[in-house]
């Protein structure tokens, strides 16, 4: 689905990327686990085509596209999805609004038809109810107000309704209790199939538990040292990324 | 209710405070103004909404000299977003217990020079006063909001509130607010604040992550900042219109 090879990225014009290579194949969860500053979140604001993020070599190809040339939305439609670390607060503008007005910029540019009121309504009150995230709170301004563990609800609500082949959540776990963390990894379980693939992005273990990766990596200054399956993540919550620096 | 009052004479000058940042040349041509009148009657509460949305290239001037009476309630709001130059400037006096509320959006492109000038006489005690100024300025344009409160001996307990904050889409786009207190009773509570910025990044970064194309990103943002100043829109469909109408303009001008 997604191959990303001996990709280099700056920002700032200070290398953090540095030769990162990784293939997720359709049906995959990869999990890449890394200490602060490795590069976790710069490799998913690349993916997601954030500006100030500047690719100083190597390839993303997503679904046989160059991913890296296209602009943030088209990935989406592509089928990125990006679950941030810190979701935004976006005053004045309705979650209802802002999630139907992306669902068909989506479709639109895919050629496909766009969602009705009704079947819009339908989508967004299931993906709600399986998330736990009241039906009132979709009228709300986006993330407004949100606690933390609800902010990431959201999230899981809005990719729920993209439906995207590809998703990249970074940090989904982090600021969420033992509850919110159990419903948050149901969301993303329930999107997994054969036909589409999930990069987690973690410090802990702890999601991994939940959710459990077909592959993890380490990731240490924008290079994946190592790569082995779920027990790998075991192994780094004991004796750290230190013993992996090697 | 509206009537037309007396007619000023004397052309004004850029040296005048209240029309510093004006286009001269088109006041000019829209000189001289009669002032238009809005009496609200003592307990009663009246809605008016203006929309300047004049032709290309005109000259528009509105000065309205607004009475309320005693515990008298006027919700006023203006679009202001046509012609070369418009202006809308409100002359408020308020009395013993009265409250004006204001919500004005400014939609400025080009070479637009748009003003909203007010001042509020808080000449009765107890009056409030609550004016939310929302701009965005593109192009070269100017987007201009002066705002004095006057606050006479006899207006102990005023509470007068105004907030400005106006988003540049352009680099040669200009934003002046000036607020102004003049305040002669000891036991009041007058709040202001202006900002001017530009769009949240972050935020426009969120909604193309989403899918939404950067041009619907930066238009739905820009739609949220304006809405503060509609927010005091009671009526839904009233509402609904007006924001419609702003996103009409916006689509025009981004």
């Amino acid at each position: 689905m997604i191959i990303i090879d001996n990709l280099h990225a700056s920002v700032d014009g200070k290398p953090i990327l540095n030769g990162l290579s990784l293939t997720i194949n359709a049906g995959e969860v990869h999990a890449i686990m890394g200490p602060n500053g490795a590069g976790k979140s710069t490799l998913s604001y690349v993916l997601a085509g954030r500006a100030g993020y500047e690719v100083t070599g190597g390839s993303v190809t997503f679904l046989g596209q160059d991913l890296l040339a296209m602009a943030p939305h088209e990935r989406a439609a592509a089928g990125v999805f990006l679950g941030l670390q810190y979701p935004v607060e976006i005053p004045g503008v309705s979650n209802l609004m802002f999630l139907r007005t992306a669902l068909n910029a989506q479709r639109h540019l895919r050629g496909e038809a766009e969602a009705s009121g009704a079947e819009f309504m339908k989508l967004a009150k299931a993906a709600a109810e399986a998330l736990g995230l009241p039906f009132e709170m979709m009228k709300r301004s986006v993330n407004q107000g949100f606690s933390g563990g609800e902010k990431k609800r959201n999230e899981m609500v809005q990719m729920a309704v993209l439906e995207p082949k590809l998703a990249v959540l970074d940090e989904t776990d982090s600021g969420l209790d033992i509850d919110a963390l159990r419903v948050v990894s149901d969301g993303i379980n329930r999107m997994r199939s054969p036909d589409r693939a999930t990069l987690l992005i973690t410090h802990y273990q702890r999601l991994l538990d939940y959710v459990v990766p077909d592959f993890v990596h380490v990731l240490v200054a924008g290079r994946i040292v190592r790569t082995g399956g779920p027990e790998l993540a075991q192994e780094l919550e004991r004796g750290g990324y230190v013993s992996m620096a090697a | 209710m509206t009537a037309l009052a007396s007619v000023s004479s004397t052309l004004p000058s850029r040296r005048d405070e209240d029309w510093r940042y004006s286009d001269i040349a088109a006041v000019e041509r829209a000189w001289p103004v009669a002032a238009e009148v809005i009496d609200v009657a003592a307990g009663d509460h009246a809605r008016r909404m203006i929309v300047q949305d004049a032709a290309i290239g005109s000259a528009t001037i509105r000065q309205l000299a607004i009475t309320l009476a005693a515990g008298a309630r006027l919700d006023l709001h203006i679009i202001n977003s046509g012609g070369a130059y418009g202006r809308v400037a409100l002359d408020v006096t308020l009395h013993q217990g009265a409250h004006f509320e204001l919500g004005g959006v400014i939609i400025a492109r080009g070479e637009q020079v748009l003003e909203i000038i007010t001042t509020v006489r808080h000449a009765g005690p107890g009056a409030s006063s609550n004016q939310i100024v929302r701009c965005v300025a593109g192009g070269t344009a100017t987007a201009t909001y002066l705002g004095k409160v006057a606050v006479a001996r006899a207006g102990q307990k005023t509470d007068a509130a105004q907030s400005f904050k106006a988003l540049l889409l352009d680099r040669g786009a200009t934003a002046n607010a000036k607020p102004e207190l003049e305040i002669f009773a000891d036991d009041v509570k007058c709040a202001h604040g202006a900002t001017v910025g530009e769009l949240d990044k972050t935020a426009l970064f969120y909604l193309e992550s989403r899918g939404l194309p950067p041009a619907t990103a930066r238009a739905l943002l820009t739609r949220a900042f304006l809405s503060d100043a509609l927010a005091s829109i009671a009526d839904d469909a009233a509402r609904e219109a007006a924001e419609a109408q702003v996103t009409a303009l916006l689509e025009a001008a981004l």
